[in-house]
């Protein structure tokens, strides 16, 4: 056990390694308890403009029951966190946040709903925050993940593709599932009122389904490329620096009107002054912190801000920041690992292939 | 000492265990040579089996130290002919989640590393004393030895 965001929480589960661990989840299914995360609703007739203030996201043309990975950014276009928002309706909006930034994001989106609700802009209607406490969240994740859940409910999940979520039947009661996780593979993260957490929990940890710990989520996320707030994204860093220029809705780009959007704008512009890349390393695995140079030379061209040897592939493979110019991919160069400096590669994430269903 | 011998020929999931009990294992015969193996500790969990016939000691991490680490996957090592200092950072063990650095429990030079685990990591878990040591260093001044922890010490460590 851990001490994670003010939650005591399990590397691993039992005597299962985080390396076999790992594995299961690519090739079967596991469940990771995921409740320390901050799930909540923003309710009202100007929510969508709202929450297309706080984000660059274009979340006015998204389809109800869809989900959409966004960021909160800051007055000048850094990452407050980032943020997975689905859509029930333009006046309903269920958000996930990092437990990590807790404090930090409801102080921010209590500040700005009293901006808002003050405001014109909420003329044809106030927006309201409910954040759900001690609501249970389960990931299941795995190429297993779908056959073991069709197995509980009633619910055609064939026709829930990634991104999408639905009120699912299971155990008598409708859970709010929605199609996608943090591993890279198929799955399922499944929002349970706090009286049924537990039972569901159970019923979902059934073999073959194994708990998984912190140890194999991180894994797992690092190897499908994806970020972890706190070591891959901070303050400092734009969606563009951070390489998810792809959440900045097509028409945002152009006419902003999101906060942070001066920053993020120019960035676009004129090109970032880093990005993010990934790296596969020879010889160490190289850890968030170790400094990436040019080759045979001494001149500082970025940092590691996460690495791990990679389970799957059998490589380190590791994410960072190189200034603009070094991140093509192919491009080589050093990193220093324990004052060695060892061989990298600059590599397109994900590193392992993600298996989402599309239907 | 017969304990002693049975001990030797247990296999290494047991001798691990044996070497947190506390009247076992600090010393030992091996066969006809008068030879005195010293068993001492690190804070940094490492352990080093000295053979005062050789005067190389072999190092290893502690039970504790793998099991505390999970899965070892990955592990870095000195070269051979390096010389080393007490404190030295000579390599690295490390898990998915984290390395640990080694240190150099004793001065001296580096006679041996143990080859085997580039392509079997996972011995320091099935086998940290016995297939999972790290490397041998002929010992430079073996009084040095005595003032690394006795393995009563290393446990009052373990549990503070």
């Amino acid at each position: 056990m851990v001490p994670f965001a003010g939650f005591s929480m399990p590397l691993s589960y039992g005597d299962v390694g985080a390396v076999a661990s790992h594995h299961h989840v690519r090739t079967s299914a596991g469940l990771f308890d995921v409740g320390h995360m901050v799930q909540s609703n923003f309710r009202g007739a100007t929510a969508t403009a709202f929450l297309e203030w706080l984000t660059p996201s274009s979340l006015s043309v998204l389809a109800p029951f869809s989900s959409t990975l966004s960021v909160l950014l800051n007055e000048r276009g850094g990452i407050i966190d980032d943020t997975v928002i689905t859509k029930h309706a333009d006046d309903a909006f269920y958000v996930v946040t990092n437990a990590g930034r807790r404090e930090r994001d409801l102080a921010w989106f209590r500040a700005k709903l009293a901006e808002w609700n003050a405001s014109e802009h909420a003329a044809a209607g106030k927006v309201a925050l409910e954040v759900l406490e001690d609501w249970g969240l389960l990931a299941l994740q795995g190429p297993e993940a779908a056959q073991y859940l069709q197995n509980l409910t009633t619910f055609d999940l064939t026709t829930l593709t990634f991104g999408r979520s639905a009120f699912v039947p299971v155990k008598g009661t409708k859970l709010h599932v929605a199609r996608g996780g943090y591993t890279g593979e198929d799955g399922f993260e499944i929002s349970i009122p706090p009286a049924q957490t537990e039972e569901i929990a159970a019923l979902l940890s059934k073999s073959p389904v194994q708990l998984t710990g912190l140890g194999a989520r991180d894994s797992l996320r690092l190897e499908a490329g994806m970020c972890l707030y706190g070591q891959d994204l901070d303050e400092d860093t734009t969606p563009v620096e951070a390489g998810l220029t792809w959440v900045i809705g097509k028409d945002r780009r152009e006419t902003g009107g999101f906060i942070g959007a001066e920053g993020v704008l120019k960035h676009l512009k004129d090109g970032p002054p880093r990005r993010r890349v990934g790296m596969i390393v020879e010889g160490a695995p190289a850890r968030q912190g170790a400094k990436i140079f040019a080759p045979s030379s001494s001149d500082l061209v970025g940092v590691v801000t996460s690495g791990i040897p990679s389970p799957t592939l059998g490589k380190n493979i590791a994410m960072g920041y190189v200034e603009s110019g070094w991140h093509k991919k192919g491009t080589e160069v050093e990193v220093e690992v324990r004052n060695k400096l060892r061989k990298a590669v600059l590599t397109p994430m994900p590193f392992a292939p993600t298996r989402y269903y599309r239907g | 000492m017969f304990s002693a011998f049975r001990q030797v020929s247990r296999p290494a999931a047991f001798a691990v265990r044996a070497a947190h009990r506390p009247s076992v294992g600090a010393f030992r015969v091996a066969s006809f040579a008068r030879t005195l193996v010293t068993v001492r500790y690190t804070e940094d969990h490492e352990a080093v089996k000295f053979d005062d016939s050789t005067g190389t000691g072999t190092v290893y991490i502690t039970d504790y130290a793998q099991s505390s680490l999970g899965d070892v996957v990955f592990v870095e090592l000195p070269t051979e002919g390096t010389e080393v200092s007490k404190g030295d950072q000579i390599g690295a063990v490390e898990s998915v989640k984290a390395a640990s650095d080694i240190y150099a429990p004793i001065s001296g030079t580096v006679a041996e590393v143990n080859a085997g685990l580039a392509d079997q990591p996972g011995l320091l878990n099935k086998s940290p004393e016995d297939k999972g040591w790290l490397c041998k260093i002929k010992v430079k001044d073996a009084s040095e030895i005595e003032s690394l922890l006795t393995e009563d010490a290393y446990k009052k460590h373990c549990e503070s």
